[in-house]
């Protein structure tokens, strides 16, 4: 990943999703966003919520759900799209709630191990322990794969 | 030292240097003798060996380096230009380019190998010393001749009346004087003190711009005799080296004049012409990702946005706008101001066509070199602006269209010949705005196309049938050309003729929203047509509802929109089509194309058709209901999805949700 021009080092945008938590880089993070108002986008993949305006721009949603292999849910009062950006691209991420930035030491990640759950092992780069919490930190490479859409 | 954040610059530059050197190359190679052009070539090289030592490149810098060496032999007279440098001069800057791109993508040189190209290079320099060793003696006795025009001549002859002297002056300045521009503003000083001077090679602009390398020569008529203005000169410091050369007597003078009057002539309608490309291509070829835009087009943009400032001001103004007269005024007036300033903001995008013409001249004079056939580009308008996002797209289809004409329309020199026309065939290219459209043609005074021709062809590759065949007018056959699988060409050639041709220009010209024609005169020629929008961001659309989304049809390629019943649907071999105006239209149900479940909302006895166009075809859009015509701005869907099936782009509606708009091209 790009390390340089980082100021902010090791700290995590946290979000929920099926009662676990995530974490992303917050260098890949731009903002979040509460919109409910999507265009769904024909031929393509299900995990494609659509496309959202966000400020005149044109940004694709995915829904972190369908694209993990949780069962979807509706959209609520806590849900949140974070709009992140690797390489280039700006996709907003469709999340259960999102609420607090955190920062995590590297003696604090730790490898992924076998979570069971191969779907979502795919997308994890690491686990960050916090206050007994676990956070799995996106591997957003893998999430913004274009080959994956297919 | 960090050059990271030089990159970019040096990038640009040595691009827009390496433009200039294409050009003066192809120049030089049709005006060998062209003193001029050969300096501009040596100073453009030097530059860009210049920005790369400091870059730290070593490997251009290396390159360029013997590329001076090898000029700077052509320059001293020491070897002849011939096809051979040029083509080895080519070969150089193929080379820089190759560098250049690679330092672009990688930001690093790469290990590109250029041993035999500096080999060659070598064998040229060594070349000459052979020729030298043999007229050694002569060769500082030789009178360099210089090309003075007539008014020059005519002074040098009116001085030689009055008894007056006049030189040719070649000052060398020392390599290591510092303000070139200076020390050469002191040398005109001097001379301006003793006499006249009447010509500056390069100009006196040029020299005090300090573009020249270490040389220049001044042409100056004096009172003084060589001796004594050679003295005047070497009491001047940094001065390397002085020539003076007394200019001949009358006689000879006007022996010369007419002498060189054709060649002059020749020379003073192409250089002024050569000066204003360079320096249009000094406007315009700083283009990597970015637009160059006048300060003019900016200021008008500025007023605009001003006045739009203005206008809210007025509108937030409740008490005088409570009648409602006032306010039907400031809406007319803000509509007026949206409309200018869309049309700034669109100006701002435009970029001159040239960027995407001045590659040409260079492919024309390898392809013709490579097909024996001698042929002459001839181009206009390449000032006409367009989009910035056409610029990008249009490249790949004119190339086609250009090696197309060369390869299939030009003849070979005998046939040429044979049927009395000029043994040089001229493609011709040209751009002009013409409306809402920019159109660009592409002719060629070729053969032309024969439509039995292919008609024959498209029976054999299976496009129609005979009897279809028989019925098509001539103009009909002739653009079954552009049906995929057809290629005309007796030889495939590796230019053009592989099969997947004129098909792919169609499809990308309409893909930006343009067509292509072709007309076409047996022996005579072929013209193929291009016209294209003005601008890709905003097009008019018609919006319509497929069961409860929005989506959005291009109305450039609607041709028009009825009612069908449902009962004059047929179906064949799971196809189904429909009898509309005595043409057979395939059906596009637009619900199924877009993906929605196949409930059946209850039978209706008729539904709404579009029936839209991709060149000849047409295609009858099953859509739900009409919404209207709208004015919309073209989105893109983004990176990630990029290349949606069907799908042209997205535009954001009045209320702000985003509707789709649809690639028909794709539908059929």
């Amino acid at each position: 990943m790009d390390m340089i021009n980082r100021d902010y080092k090791n700290q995590y945008v946290i979000f929920n999703l099926d009662d676990e938590s995530y974490g992303i880089d917050i260098y890949n993070v731009k903002t979040i966003e509460r919109i409910s108002n999507f265009t769904r986008v024909p031929n393509t993949p299900e995990y494609i919520k659509g496309v959202i305006n966000l400020r005149g721009e044109v940004t694709p949603v995915i829904d972190l759900r369908v694209k993990f292999g949780i069962q979807s849910k509706e959209i609520d009062k806590d849900s949140r799209i974070i709009i992140t950006t690797f390489d280039e691209k700006i996709i907003g991420l469709l999340v259960d709630s999102s609420s607090e930035v955190i920062e995590l030491e590297s003696e604090e990640i730790d490898n992924v191990p076998s979570i069971g759950n191969k779907n979502i092992e795919n997308y994890i780069d690491g686990i960050g322990k916090k206050n007994g919490e676990l956070i799995l930190l996106l591997k957003l490479k893998k999430v913004f794969d274009i080959n994956e859409m297919i | 030292m960090d050059t990271n954040q030089y990159l970019e610059l040096f990038i640009e530059e040595s691009k827009e240097h390496l433009q200039i050197l294409n050009e003066s190359l192809l120049k030089l190679e049709k005006n060998t003798e062209d003193i001029s052009l050969l300096n501009e070539i040596f100073r453009v090289s030097h530059t860009i060996k210049g920005m790369a030592a400091t870059m730290g490149y070593t490997k251009v810098t290396k390159l360029t380096h013997e590329m001076e060496n090898l000029l700077h032999v052509i320059r001293n007279g020491e070897v002849k230009i011939n096809s051979k440098i040029i083509d080895i001069l080519f070969e150089s800057l193929d080379k820089l380019e190759e560098y250049i791109d690679y330092i672009n993508e990688n930001g690093e040189e790469g290990d590109l190998d250029t041993g035999k190209l500096v080999k060659s290079i070598n064998d040229i320099i060594n070349s000459k010393f052979d020729f030298e060793n043999n007229l050694n003696i002569d060769e500082e006795n030789i009178p360099q001749i210089y090309n003075h025009d007539k008014y020059v001549l005519n002074l040098i002859s009116k001085a030689k009346e009055k008894n007056l002297y006049a030189f040719d002056i070649d000052v060398s300045l020392s390599s290591k004087c510092m303000l070139k521009s200076a020390r050469a503003f002191i040398i005109f000083n001097a001379l301006e003190k003793i006499g006249e001077i009447i010509q500056s090679i390069p100009s006196a602009e040029d020299i005090e711009d300090e573009k020249f390398d270490l040389d220049f020569t001044l042409t100056i008529i004096s009172k003084l005799n060589k001796e004594e203005v050679k003295k005047i000169l070497l009491s001047i410091s940094e001065i390397e080296n002085i020539v003076i050369q007394e200019i001949e007597s009358d006689k000879n003078l006007i022996e010369k004049i007419e002498q060189n009057n054709k060649q002059i002539d020749d020379s003073n309608i192409k250089q002024p012409s050569i000066e204003n490309n360079l320096n249009k291509s000094k406007e315009s070829k700083k283009m990597g990702k970015t637009v160059r835009v006048d300060i003019d087009r900016l200021d008008n943009l500025m007023n605009l946005v001003s006045e739009l400032i203005i206008i809210k001001t007025r509108m937030e103004d409740k008490d005088g706008i409570r009648e409602k007269q006032n306010m039907n005024e400031a809406i007319e007036y803000l509509e007026r101001i949206t409309t200018s300033l869309h049309d700034a903001v669109m100006k701002v995008r435009m970029v001159p066509i040239e960027r995407v013409f001045n590659r040409f001249p260079r492919m024309v004079r390898d392809l013709s070199k490579e097909l024996n056939k001698e042929i002459k580009l001839e181009m206009s308008g390449e000032d006409t602006e367009v989009d910035r996002t056409i610029i990008d797209e249009i490249g790949d289809p004119l190339i086609h269209l250009i090696r197309n004409s060369i390869d299939h329309g030009v003849e070979s020199p005998e046939k040429r010949e044979k049927s009395g026309k000029n043994k040089t065939g001229i493609v011709n290219l040209r751009a002009y705005p013409d409306g809402n459209n920019v159109v660009v043609e592409v002719e060629d005074d070729g053969n032309g196309i024969d439509a039995d021709k292919i008609r024959n062809k498209s029976i054999e590759k299976g496009i129609i049938t005979q009897e279809i065949a028989d019925m098509l007018t001539n103009e009909e056959a002739i653009n079954l050309l552009f049906e995929a699988g057809f290629s005309t060409a007796e030889n495939i050639t590796d230019i053009s003729g592989r099969g997947v041709g004129l098909d792919v220009v169609k499809t990308k010209i309409e893909a930006i929203g343009g067509t292509v024609e072709v007309e076409t005169i047996k022996g005579k020629g072929t013209k193929f047509i291009i016209r294209l929008p003005l601008t890709l961001a905003i097009i008019q659309a018609l919006l319509v509802n497929i069961r409860d989304e929005i989506y959005a049809i291009p109305l450039s390629s609607i041709k028009e929109i009825s009612p069908v019943e449902n009962k004059e649907i047929r179906k064949i071999q799971n196809q189904e089509i429909i009898l509309f105006r005595n043409k057979t239209l395939p059906i596009v149900r637009l619900d199924k194309v877009l993906g929605f479940d196949d409930v059946l909302i209850k039978e209706q006895e008729e539904s709404i058709a579009v029936i839209v166009k991709k060149g000849e075809k047409e295609a009858a859009l099953i859509i739900n209901d009409l919404i209207g015509q709208q004015e919309i701005v073209i989105k893109s869907l983004g990176k990630y999805l990029n290349s949606v099936n069907h799908l042209a782009g997205a535009t954001i509606l009045g209320n702000g949700e985003i509707s789709l708009i649809l690639d028909v091209n794709s539908l059929f």
